[in-house]
This record gives structure tokens, C-alpha cells and sequence, in this order.
């Protein structure tokens, strides 16, 4: 099947599966509230996103001399940097530094940088053990499916198939109570971050004046996981720098509020170096993967640059009314939602993804709520247009040569209104069926009936009776 | 290990990409909020303070505003009237939650902290067993700041006894001076570039309230794979 099918068999099965549409509503209505909460607490959101908006700006487009001072500045404190132009090169290196370190044990905090490159998998297959240390991407795990959603990767679970899950998996699940749910998560992960080898984080900034790449989580586990193994890994793309030290006192709270409504993630935490001189613990090695993987591609286009920009903070894919129908696992991609429909044609194929582009009502609510101010839908119908102009649609472009041609023709159109008005209550008795010629439209909607009398003609009648 | 040469080709080679990119520029974000024009000279998010959440003038109002977030995020925020309060206040706690050991770092106050609790005590600062530091029922640290704004507070690797302490004990104890209290963020950031810019320390960490999680059904549970408690002592 391809990628086109595919999506749309799995989105006909999910909007119409009421259960996944309940929990997902409920667990985005909170969301909305608290966001909204905690919008309102700054004295200017708007400036604040036009502030990051300018920072991401500048830092993408000097991209060149910020990964240079970044790279210089954490080399200067013992880390090692490497650079990796797409999945199988950063796979490469992440497995070579666990052969070198005899590594069996590999914990993780969640990388949505990871889940793009195929790492698990791939580590596994080599004999590698990877524990994730998230509760929602350990959750996630176990089921051995992706993530759901970039932030929230279990939300599309109950509390009773996850209690399920655990008992099944872990033999250990007291009740269905959130509460002991985590509390065994935490059983459970406690002795594997003393034990392991090594760890593995993602990065949400990295800051070039400084040298740093800041990492926010709730959970406290990418904390500990940068704390107790001997060596850490950090994977995260090119575009995720920042110019200054001084820009996460905007970015930190602006990621927080945007993502999940709360004033501050738990934990901010920014690493500069392996463990330094007089310190008591921390790794003895720290390696940082920059990681391209087509970014760059991403990069040449101008019109779309704007789209690296992202911080992944989730809230395009919270508004967004078809993720809320579909759901995360139709997409079939890394990254889903709006962000995902923009930037997955660039990083795997235009003709591939373009359906993406098409899943979207162009309503906006995605544009509205980025905190650095993306222009998503507009980067959906550029996506369209591109498509269109590398591959045109035979039948499409048919159909509209045609309508061209009788529209701009005053006796012809007139002719076509008439014979619509005729035929439309023939093709009613077949709406919706297979002989219906307009079944690609009645299949999900009502076909408004075309109108008894055109402006036209109403027109002509009025300047009549007013003659007269 | 890939050769040098190698792993230089690979950086040559994206920093390539990204400069020939770069060579067709993107128009800056465009401006349609007059309040947010800024001079070229000065980073965008220069004047953050100005947008971010107001935070009052005085430093009573800013007690209470700390007091007010500390409370929102679950932590437990202790005023005391002075540094003689501490033994009593934190026994009680210790006695509450029956600890029969706990973890701590050299420091003026942390060193008071622990001799005023009479429990066996793990030091961090020359180095310690990461099982014996599990087996701790709290660990207490000093810190760098606390921040009105968020009602959270600021450790490095310096300030609080290295990486593990403030996040491996189920109970985080924080011992702050009242002078320690900023306004804001950007204030945060600035007092650590002050402080630290020569010579950061690996870690900087912004800890707001104790750990949590909303992994299952939305649902906040305390104390994920961090601290369950976060005790702050203001003096
Ligand atoms: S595109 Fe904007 S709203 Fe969507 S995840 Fe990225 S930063 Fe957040």
C-alpha cells in the first residue's frame, strides 16, 4: 500500500472510532484551559512570540557561524562533538561509542530525534538492551508502537490498558490508579539508571554564546539520566540552537506555556561538559550528535525556512481539528500534526507525503498558536502547489480545463446550470453509491443542490418588474 | 573510532550545505505588533521582562508572588523569621517522614542544615556510592536563586552538590538566604552569567515544583522518577 492509502484507511477507521475521539477530547480540553490560563499570565504574548519569532530568525539564518561556536565552545570543555548528515551515519556513530565503551545497557530520556533515526531498533538488533526512561515513551515501548504525539506520546491510553499493559508486561500493576501506575514506572526504572552503561538524551536548545544544550523535561528522568551513567549521549538536529544564554529566559517559559500550559517545565536543566574538575559526578564522557538528516534541504527553501524554526512544542498538533480526528498514528510519520504535514515532504519526499498538506481545513488554528509564529497552513498550500507543479494530477488538471472552458463561456454556463438543475435530482437517488459521478464528494458530504434561480436571472427578472 | 579526517569531511560538509543555503535570504519574521520593535543592535528578547508575567516591585510583593507559584506547583515553601528556626522546622519533617539517613554537600548553610538533624549524613563532594545516595530519604542542597516568576529555584553542579543530589532522594530540601530571591528569569539568567560566565558549571538546572508526570490520562502524579517532595527554607 502506499503512504496515501494507508493514511486514509487509518483515518476513515479513526474518526469514526468514538472511543478515540473521547479520549483524546478529554485529554486536550484540560490542555486548553491551562494554556489559556497561563497565556494570559504574561503581559504580552503576542511580543514575546514576535521576540522569539526574531530570535529563531536570526539563529537559522546565521546557522553556520552558531553550530561553529557551539561546537568550539563544548570541545573547549572535554565534549566531543560529531556531526552526522543523515540516520545511518548518527546510528554509526551512536552504536561504534557503545562498542568502544562495551556498553550492554543504554537508558534513555525521550529524543524525538531518536524515534526519526530508527535508533531503538536498530540498537537492538545488535544486542543492545534500551530502556526508555519517560513514562509515556516507556508506556509506548512496551506496546512497541511510536509515539503518539511528540509531547505526549501515551495520551491516546487509558489508565485501565495501561494498567493491562503492565500487568502483562511487568507482572505488576496494583490498580488502574495513575498514581501506582507511575509509582511502578519509577520501581522499575530506579536501579536501571544506576546500572546502565550508558545514557541518551535529546536536546531542546542549544545555546552558542555559551556552549550548553539545555534540556527540558517533567519527570526528572533525563536529569538522572545525565547524571549517573559513566557516559552520555546527546542526538539533536542542526536547527536547534539559540544566539544567546539570555534567550531561554523567553524560550523556557514560552516552551512550557505553549506545550502544556504550565508557567515552567519542571526541570530546565542546561549541560556545558562532562563532568569538570571538582565536580562529584557526572558522565567522565559526553559526545553530541548534530544530526542533518535533510534539515538542510529544508534550509534551502526559503519560502519555508521559517519551518526550522520549530521548537516541537506540540500546541499546532493540540488545535489542530484533523490530528484531533485522526490521531497521531495515522500520519505515519516521526512528526505529525501540522508541523509534521510541512516539513515530512522535505525530509522523506514530496510526491511520497503531499497528502499530508491535503489533511487540513486551512483554518489556521495551527499558525495562531506557534510560539515562533510558523506560518504552517501557508507552508500547506505551498506544499500543495509545489506538488502539483512537479507531478500535475491528469484528471484534475482535466477537470479544470474544462470548467475553464464552459465557465468562461456566458451560453455554455447557462446551458450547465440548467442541465444541473434537471439531472441533480437523478443523482440523488444515487448519492453516495457506486454509480454515483460525484461519489468522491457524497461519499462524506451533502451536495448542496444548485440554486433554483442565478443572480442572473434574478436580475434580469427585478430590472423587468421595475420596467414594467 | 572513524578517523579524524572523516568526521571533519562530515562537518565540512553539512556547514557546506547550510552555507550554500543560506546564500538566498528568508525575510525576517514580519512585524505587525507596533509594541514589539526593537532597535537592530539589541537581541529580540532583550526586553522579555517586559512581556513575560509581571512579577511586582517590591520584595514583599515578590515573597508573596514566590509563595503563591511554590503553593501552584505543589512545592513547600518555609518563610522563616530567621536561620534559628531551621533545626526545629526541619526535624519535624524528618521526623514526619521517619528518615534514617540523608544526603547533603559542604556549604555554609547545608552544612548547618545537616548538624542541626543529629542523622547520619552522605556527602556528596568528594565523590560517593550512587546505591548508598538511592537508599537516602532526602537529599539537601543549597541553591543559586529563587525566581518570583515561576516560584521555582536554581542549582548547578556547584551551588548543590553536583548532578544527582537535588533529583535522585524522594525529598528535596532547599536552603536559601532571603537575598537569594530574583524578581524574574531574565534576572536568573543574568545573576548566572554574573556568577558564573568564566567558568559555568556542567549543570544548570531550573527546578520548578517536584517532579511529575501527566503521562497517563492527563492525570498529574507527583514524583515521576525526581523528588515526590520539594521543600524550600527561606531565611
Ligand atoms: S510548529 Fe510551532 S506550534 Fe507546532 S510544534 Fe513547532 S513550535 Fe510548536
Amino acid at each position: 500500500m502506499s503512504f496515501v492509502s494507508e493514511f486514509k484507511t487509518r483515518a476513515s477507521e479513526k474518526s469514526r472510532d468514538l472511543r478515540h475521539r473521547s479520549v483524546i477530547r478529554t485529554a486536550l480540553r484540560s490542555y486548553e484551559v491551562v494554556r489559556d490560563k497561563r497565556k494570559a499570565a504574561f503581559q504580552s504574548w503576542e511580543s514575546a512570540r514576535q521576540a522569539a519569532a526574531e530570535t529563531k530568525w536570526e539563529a537559522i539564518n546565521h546557522l553556520d557561524e552558531h553550530l561553529v561556536a557551539l561546537t568550539s565552545k563544548l570541545e573547549a570543555r572535554g565534549t566531543k562533538v560529531h556531526w552526522a548528515s543523515n540516520g545511518v551515519q548518527a546510528r554509526e556513530i551512536i552504536s561504534q561509542i557503545l562498542r568502544d565503551k562495551k556498553a550492554r545497557t543504554i537508558i534513555k530520556s525521550k529524543a524525538m530525534t531518536s524515534e526519526e533515526i530508527h535508533l531503538n531498533h536498530a540498537l537492538e538488533k545488535e544486542g543492545f538492551t534500551v530502556v526508555e526512561s519517560d513514562l509515556g515513551e516507556f508506556i509506548v515501548q512496551l506496546r512497541h508502537e511510536p509515539p503518539y504525539h511528540i509531547v505526549f506520546p501515551s495520551m491516546h491510553l487509558t489508565r485501565g490498558e495501561i494498567k493491562d499493559l503492565f500487568q502483562k508486561e511487568l507482572g505488576d500493576a496494583p490498580s488502574d490508579s495513575p498514581e501506582e501506575l507511575t509509582m511502578v514506572a519509577r520501581r522499575v526504572m530506579r536501579q536501571k539508571y544506576i546500572t546502565a552503561d550508558v545514557g541518551f538524551t535529546g536536546g531542546n536548545f542549544a545555546i552558542a554564546e555559551t556552549g550548553m544544550i539545555s534540556i527540558t523535561e517533567n519527570e526528572g528522568n533525563a536529569r538522572l539520566t545525565a547524571a549517573l551513567p559513566k557516559t552520555m549521549i546527546t542526538l539533536m538536529g542542526i536547527e536547534k540552537v539559540l544566539p544567546r544564554f539570555s534567550d531561554l529566559a523567553l524560550f523556557l517559559p514560552m516552551l512550557a506555556t505553549a506545550g502544556a500550559g504550565q508557567p515552567m517545565t519542571c526541570y530546565n536543566t542546561m549541560y556545558s561538559g562532562p563532568r569538570q574538575p571538582g565536580e562529584c559526578d557526572g558522565p567522565e564522557e559526553w559526545h553530541v550528535i548534530l544530526l542533518d538528516n535533510r534539515r538542510t534541504e529544508l534550509l534551502a527553501d526559503a519560502e519555508q525556512r521559517d519551518s526550522l524554526h520549530c521548537i516541537r512544542c506540540g500546541a499546532c498538533l493540540n488545535v489542530c481539528p484533523i490530528f484531533r480526528n485522526v490521531g497521531g498514528h495515522t500520519y505515519g510519520t516521526t512528526y505529525s500534526g501540522p508541523v509534521g504535514a510541512v516539513i515530512t515532504p522535505h525530509l522523506r519526499g514530496l510526491q511520497d507525503w503531499k497528502h499530508l498538506s491535503n489533511a487540513s481545513s486551512l483554518c489556521g488554528a495551527c499558525t495562531e498558536a506557534c510560539p515562533v509564529k510558523i506560518d504552517l497552513h501557508h507552508h500547506l498550500l505551498q506544499n500543495r502547489r509545489n506538488a502539483s507543479a512537479s507531478e500535475p494530477a491528469f484528471f484534475e488538471r482535466l477537470a479544470y480545463k474544462i470548467f475553464a472552458f464552459v465557465a468562461s463561456r456566458p451560453v455554455l454556463w447557462s446551458f450547465a446550470k440548467k442541465f444541473g438543475r434537471l439531472t441533480q435530482p437523478l443523482q440523488r437517488l444515487v448519492t453516495g453509491g457506486v454509480i454515483d459521478p460525484a461519489r468522491q464528494w457524497t461519499k462524506t458530504r451533502d451536495l448542496p443542490p444548485i440554486a433554483p434561480e442565478s443572480f442572473k436571472e434574478w436580475w434580469a427578472k427585478r430590472k423587468e418588474s421595475q420596467a414594467e | 573510532m572513524k578517523n579524524v579526517e572523516t568526521i571533519l569531511s562530515e562537518r565540512e560538509k553539512i556547514l557546506g550545505r547550510i552555507r550554500e543555503a543560506l546564500k538566498v535570504s528568508a525575510p525576517p519574521p514580519g512585524s505587525h505588533d507596533e509594541t514589539s520593535a526593537h532597535s537592530t543592535t539589541e537581541s529580540p528578547a532583550s526586553h522579555a521582562r517586559e512581556w513575560l508575567p509581571s512579577v511586582g516591585e517590591s520584595s514583599a510583593e515578590q515573597f508573596a508572588l514566590f509563595t503563591k507559584n511554590a503553593a501552584d506547583l505543589k512545592a513547600d515553601f518555609q518563610l522563616l523569621a530567621s536561620r534559628a528556626e531551621l533545626p526545629a522546622a526541619l526535624k519535624k519533617i524528618a521526623n514526619d517522614e521517619k528518615w534514617s539517613r540523608f544526603a547533603s554537600h559542604g556549604g555554609e548553610l547545608s552544612n548547618f542544615a545537616s548538624a542541626s538533624l543529629g542523622l547520619p549524613v552522605l556527602e556528596t563532594d568528594k565523590g560517593y556510592d550512587v546505591q548508598e545516595m538511592e537508599k537516602c530519604d532526602a537529599g539537601i542542597t543549597e541553591c543559586d536563586a529563587l525566581i518570583a516568576q515561576t516560584g521555582g529555584v536554581v542549582v548547578t553542579t556547584r551551588s548543590a552538590g553536583g548532578r544527582a543530589l537535588s533529583v535522585l532522594p524522594p525529598h528535596h530540601i532547599v536552603i536559601a538566604r532571603r537575598e537569594q530571591l530574583v524578581a524574574d528569569l531574565p534576572a536568573a539568567f543574568a545573576l548566572l552569567q554574573q556568577k558564573y560566565a568564566a567558568n559555568y558549571p556542567s549543570m544548570i538546572s531550573f527546578i520548578t515544583g517536584p517532579s511529575r508526570t501527566g503521562d497517563i490520562e492527563r492525570i498529574l502524579v507527583l514524583g515521576a522518577h525526581g523528588p515526590k517532595k520539594l521543600t524550600i527554607f527561606c531565611f
